[in-house]
């Protein structure tokens, strides 16, 4: 029961939001999403406590075909879960200092993509799953090509489509699957899309060779992965912060949980035959986002392309299908998902002083924005992956896990530690440092509302990175089933 | 049976209260009428079958699922009905009287049991059609839509006609189940080839009612040129009815020849789907757009054809009949408000929808809807309508042709997209400015449009596999 009041709660505040205006609209949302991040909350203290049998909903949605609702949690995804109800509140404090045309409907479609980002991380059912899967899209495509910049049409038009084709070959997966489930001739009720029984299947390795390709092709897109990223720099570029912020924060978190529930234990002799090929693109997305971000003139598309390169590591953790590398990616998804919020806020709260995000209009910033830099130096410093920040605890975990299944991938991979550091101090350089621009002497300090959006951040970063056994601890049950699962 | 009579003596009453001039008094009478019909037939569910006119027309849950679907459909359509006939003409009692009795055929069509009756239905339905098709009688390409569809269906209907003779000719009769018995027993070999000619001059017959490729060239010119109003009740009653005529006509009287007649509808349905949709990507009118799209529909439909396994039941059987259900309640919901708009502001390409959004924000929502769900994206009923039909032929093993439709509706999204982004992301000017005046009955019913589409695609459940 709880866990459909989780799940539904912020779609019944973005229908309850039509009919409010303004600043009614603002308040209520946000009301609904801190409700619900206490809900969330609650649940994982609950869980920690008494395990997540309360949790499980299976109620049969498509009797004649044998497709259950079906939710429950387990560690993995309680931590997105929390992930997600954490993240929404203060996106939504952040698009606070915009005046959205229509704020009502920009707040609504926020809250109606997170039902979609909690129910892909809830579902036990494949198509509930896929379901979900594109019942997060449709929001965010109308909030980027809505409220985005100049160029939003085309590029969101690019990213929706890259996004349903690769979803389309998952659903062809699926499909593929849950015909194999049950005994063929007896009609499509005896079927089943539950997890449960996709685990079960043992199917040959040929097929698994290209289901895999079929079911990895929504997860790639969505990281994304080199090289089906192209995509990504304009949609992040082009969509306004908020967008921008779900986009990277937590979307991009729903590949990378796909690939460990959907792809892992399912085909798992696919796994092992690609698994070398996807690491090597993973690793070349790593150096590539890195290289290409150390050109950037645009903070944003500068952010993106760290981004893209963050994810490409965790993708190739994910893919060494260790332990550590494992545990690495669920510590990182978390520590990524703040750092790239906080980043991006702080590109918006520049943009909105300067009305540029361009670096050569911009430096000197610092002097009269001393918490700003403080924020942002933190925030960065943790996208570097210094030791006591989030990012660290993550990146080490993840290039061990790297390590063990190749130490000449692990050491490639390590250069994004050396490559991060020389984009983000730069960008650091360019916009708070350096000489003067017009705006040194006009702009600024955070208001009460930024802070709000920033110290939390900052408590989380500093949380992952002192005490990362907190959140390491509840998805390690989850984390070894699925190795158990894959055969490792 | 008695929706038959219903529809009948009422299209009669509606000439007559044509006397009286009044939409005021013919809307509402024909609403009343479809309603009554609606809830008549929904009475006849699970019963057990009866059969009519000498085993001529049966009565059973196949025809009862079919007709709701035509008659719902006729039913939300006619809301629309209201500007455009005030607008045009005075002799509007006869349209209303020409669409019941279209509803007269496409019933026959679903319900028959002899082909005689399959061929009076399509004859039923297709001459109201041509007259409609050129209900705006001083508009020249209402004209050339009208002239267009009566030549090609004059033609297809000789063609139809042709292959139920010798159909005729190799079997000896004109009931389905006796058709069927000859044909998984046939008494003389040499009569084969008389079979065969008869099934492949029906299956052309029939595509081109449902505008199947490759005898849908008519479809586009005549989907402009009709009056929308008409055009989008071309494109669905006549669609569904179409369907359900061919689903009866290869399950019941022709699964012993599936041999023969199943490559064929799998070539059909390829390159239909392949035509239906590259052609729809390249339109400039979003008019053309859904004409084109209601030929890749036929071509997914088709696909349903593919997998049916000999009968009227099962998840082929479900699959159409959710698609068609799916697909015409979109396409009301699409064509509803492309009438509107171009009603009001005398633009027929894709400007015309600039600025929905803000000017009307209903029905830019409910146009989402209806273009969402013929994209077959979740949370819509199109996307439960084709997962279903491809799992159904996906589960009989046509995974070549399920593969090939799944790359065909990515095609698909690009296009049905276009109104969309029209409509939110590009601004309003000039003309397109200001709102699209919409009546309270023609709200409610979009309203009701867009939830079914909705509901339909959230619980599926109560109406997926009920055949």
């Amino acid at each position: 029961m709880l866990t459909a009041v989780l799940l539904f709660l912020p779609l019944a505040a973005a229908l309850l939001l039509h009919f409010t205006k303004g600043g009614t609209a603002r308040t209520l949302a946000l009301g609904a999403s801190l409700v619900e991040f206490a809900l969330a909350a609650f649940v994982a203290f609950d869980f920690t406590r008494h395990g997540s049998g309360a949790y499980n909903l299976d109620y049969a949605w498509i009797s004649s075909a044998g497709i259950n609702f079906h939710l429950g949690l387990d560690g993995l995804s309680l931590l997105l879960v929390l992930l997600t109800t954490f993240l929404v509140p203060l996106i939504l404090l952040a698009a606070f200092r915009h005046d959205y045309d229509n704020p009502s409907a920009f707040y609504a479609l926020v809250l109606a993509m997170q039902t979609g980002l909690l129910g892909v991380f809830m579902s036990l059912d494949a198509f509930l799953f896929y379901f979900f899967w594109e019942v997060a899209l449709i929001p965010i495509y109308f909030l980027a090509g809505a409220w985005g910049g100049e160029r939003r049409i085309a590029v969101t038009l690019k990213f929706f489509l890259f996004t349903v084709v690769g979803s389309l070959l998952m659903l062809a997966g699926f499909v593929y699957l849950y015909l194999q489930t049950g005994p063929a001739a007896s009609g499509l009720a005896a079927h089943s899309s539950e997890l449960s029984a996709f685990y079960k299947l043992r199917l040959s390795a040929g097929e698994q060779s290209w289901l895999f390709w079929l079911i990895f092709a929504a997860f790639a897109v969505k990281m994304p992965v080199f090289p089906f990223h192209t995509w990504q720099p304009d949609t992040y570029t082009e969509a306004p912060a908020p967008a921008t912020m779900l986009l990277a924060g937590i979307m991009l978190k729903m590949g990378i949980y796909g690939t460990l529930r959907w792809l892992l234990p399912i085909v798992p002799l696919g796994v092992s035959q690609w698994q070398r090929p996807v690491i090597i693109l993973a690793v070349i997305g790593v150096i590539y986002g890195a290289l290409i971000a150390i050109r950037q003139r645009d903070m944003k598309r500068l952010i993106a392309y760290s981004s893209l390169s963050h994810v490409g590591l965790m993708a190739a953790g994910v893919f060494s299908l260790t332990q550590i590398g494992l545990q690495g990616a669920v510590i990182q998804m978390l520590a990524h998902g703040v750092n790239v919020v906080g980043m991006f806020f702080v590109a918006d709260a520049i943009e909105r002083r300067t009305g540029t995000r361009l670096l050569p209009d911009l430096g000197g910033l610092t002097r009269r924005t001393p918490l700003l830099s403080v924020c942002f130096l933190v925030l960065l410093l943790s996208t570097v992956a210094l030791p006591l920040t989030g990012g660290f605890v993550g990146e080490f975990l993840l290039l061990a896990g790297i390590y063990q299944y190749s130490a000449w991938v692990g050491a490639v991979a390590g250069l994004t530690i050396i490559f991060s550091a020389v984009y983000l101090l730069r960008l650091f350089q360019r916009t708070m440092l350096g000489p003067d621009s017009s705006f040194s002497a006009t702009i600024t300090d955070l208001t009460g509302a930024e802070l709000a959006v920033f110290v939390p951040l900052i408590v989380l970063v500093f949380w992952l990175g002192l005490f990362p056994g907190t959140f390491l601890h509840i998805s390690e049950p989850a984390v070894s089933s699925i190795l158990t699962a894959v055969g490792r | 049976m008695i929706s038959i009579i219903l529809l009948s003596v009422f299209g009669i009453v509606q000439l007559f209260l044509g006397f009286l001039r009044s939409n005021k008094v013919l809307l509402p009478a024909a609403l009343l009428v479809l309603a009554v019909v609606f809830g008549v037939n929904l009475a006849d569910w699970n019963h057990a079958p009866q059969s009519f006119f000498n085993h001529m027309l049966t009565v059973d849950n196949y025809t009862v699922a079919f007709t709701g679907i035509v008659v719902l459909t006729a039913l939300l359509l006619l809301p629309f009905s209201r500007s455009y006939v005030v607008a045009h003409e005075p002799n509007l009692a006869e349209y209303y009287a020409l669409l019941l009795f279209s509803l007269v055929g496409a019933i026959m069509m679903i319900g028959y049991d002899h082909l005689l009756m399959l061929f009076v239905g399509i004859e039923i339905l297709s001459i109201s059609m041509y007259v409609l098709a050129g209900a705006s009688k001083r508009d020249s390409r209402s004209n050339e839509a009208a002239l267009k569809y009566f030549l090609m269906g004059a033609f297809a209907t000789g063609i139809l006609l042709f292959g139920i003779a010798l159909l005729y000719g190799a079997t000896g009769t004109f009931a389905l189940s006796q058709i069927a018995a000859a044909v998984a027993a046939p008494a003389n070999a040499s009569l084969l080839p008389m079979l065969h000619i008869g099934i492949l001059l029906m299956i052309i017959g029939i595509g081109f009612k449902v505008s199947a490729a490759p005898f849908h060239f008519w479809t586009p010119d005549v989907y402009e040129g009709t009056p929308t109003f008409f055009t989008a009740f071309m494109s669905t009653v006549v669609k569904t009815a179409g369907f359900a005529a061919f689903l009866k006509l290869l399950a019941v009287a022709l699964p012993a020849a599936q041999g023969f007649w199943a490559p064929t509808i799998q070539a059909m349905c390829a390159l239909t789907l392949l035509l239906g949709n590259v052609g729809a990507a390249v339109q400039t009118t979003p008019k053309r757009m859904l004409a084109y799209s209601s030929v890749s529909h036929a071509g997914y439909l088709l696909i349903g054809l593919v997998a049916g396994s000999g009968t009227l039941v099962g998840p082929a059987a479900s699959g159409i009949f959710f698609y068609s259900l799916a697909y015409s309640i979109a396409t009301v919901a699409a064509f509803g408000v492309l009438k509107l708009v171009a009603a009001h502001r005398q633009r027929s390409d894709y400007t015309a929808l600039n600025g929905l959004g803000k000017t009307n924000p209903l029905l830019a929502a409910v146009m989402t809807v209806a273009m969402l769900s013929l994209a077959g994206i979740p949370l819509t009923g199109g996307f439960f309508g084709k997962f279903f039909l491809l799992t159904a032929a996906a589960g009989q093993g046509h995974i070549g042709l399920v593969v090939f439709a799944v790359i065909m509706s990515m095609v698909g999204i690009y296009y049905y997209l276009r109104p969309i982004i029209a409509m939110y992301l590009r601004p309003a000017e000039g003309p397109t400015a200001e709102a699209v005046p919409v009546d309270g009955l023609q709200s409610f019913t979009l309203a009701l449009l867009a939830l079914l589409t909705i509901a339909l695609g959230i619980v599926p459940g109560f109406l997926s596999g009920i055949l």
